[in-house]
């Protein structure tokens, strides 16, 4: 997890595109200024950021079933729960599924775990749009290789 | 009136916090009712779910935007019924939407 540059997942352990779903892990960093302020003397990850989380994960996996041809955009976060601390040096672990896949949107469910222990869940609603600038398409490219994206997975015409 | 305007009635009531009785089948979603892009998102979430299709946004949105269409023809309620009983009746004969 780099914190710095908003990277919030580390890799990708499984890619399922028959069933729209994705697992995948980050490791919540020992330290960081972060958690010097939330909060001194306990330091916890911000929900904000597991919601990001967890909106970056199916980021992932709307990727996959879009086979980098549009760019999932965050639209809408329902139902966000925080349901147990995450403290530094933890591994989340966060699954994401596909909801549903409408016209030019996509609905996904998350649900991050340390260990077994359901820590967040989130209903998270895209808007999916052709990437805005071939750069931006490029760099999606070399991250999907830095977090294991399995591109032998995506479904070729 | 349809059902299917009734159930696209209170999807939107419940989705936007809009009184029920303020909705008409004449009111026109953005015009009317202030409907914006995000919550139209999540009233098409909420029919596509309640009708099992998947209404065409994008290509209604491109006709409208070609000068093919007017956006009365899609997002007037008593004109999006009529659209998504079509729908409906394209999934039912198996034809897709």
């Amino acid at each position: 997890m780099d914190l710095d540059y908003f990277k919030l997942i580390d890799r990708i352990v499984d890619l399922n595109l028959g069933e729209r779903t994705i697992v995948v892990e980050a490791q919540i960093p020992e330290k960081h200024t972060i958690f010097e302020g939330h909060f001194p003397g306990f330091p916890i990850m911000p929900g904000v950021l597991l919601t990001e989380a967890m909106a970056q994960s199916s980021g992932w996996l709307l990727l996959g079933v879009l086979k980098f041809e549009r760019m999932p955009f965050l639209a809408i976060v329902k139902e966000a729960k925080m349901r147990g601390f995450v403290s530094p040096g933890q591994l989340l672990t966060i699954e994401a599924k596909v909801e549903h896949e409408g016209s030019g949107f996509a609905v996904t469910k998350a649900k991050g775990r340390v260990g077994k222990e359901l820590k967040c869940s989130a209903e998270i609603t895209f808007g999916l749009a052709p990437f805005p600038d071939p750069a931006f398409r490029v760099h999606m490219d070399a991250m999907a290789t830095k977090v294991g994206f399995p591109l032998q997975a995506l479904p070729h015409d | 009136m349809s059902s299917t305007y009734d159930q696209i009635a209170n999807i939107i009531a419940e989705t936007c916090d809009i009184p029920r009785d303020t909705i008409k089948p004449e009111s026109h979603a953005i015009d009317d009712l202030g409907i914006d892009s995000l919550d139209f998102l999540d009233i098409a979430f909420a029919i596509d779910k309640a009708f099992g299709i998947k209404m065409p946004l994008e290509k209604w949105t491109q006709e409208v935007n070609d000068g093919k269409a007017t956006t009365e023809q899609y997002f007037v309620l008593k004109n999006l019924a009529d659209r998504i009983d079509e729908l409906v009746a394209a999934k039912n004969a198996g034809t897709g939407a």
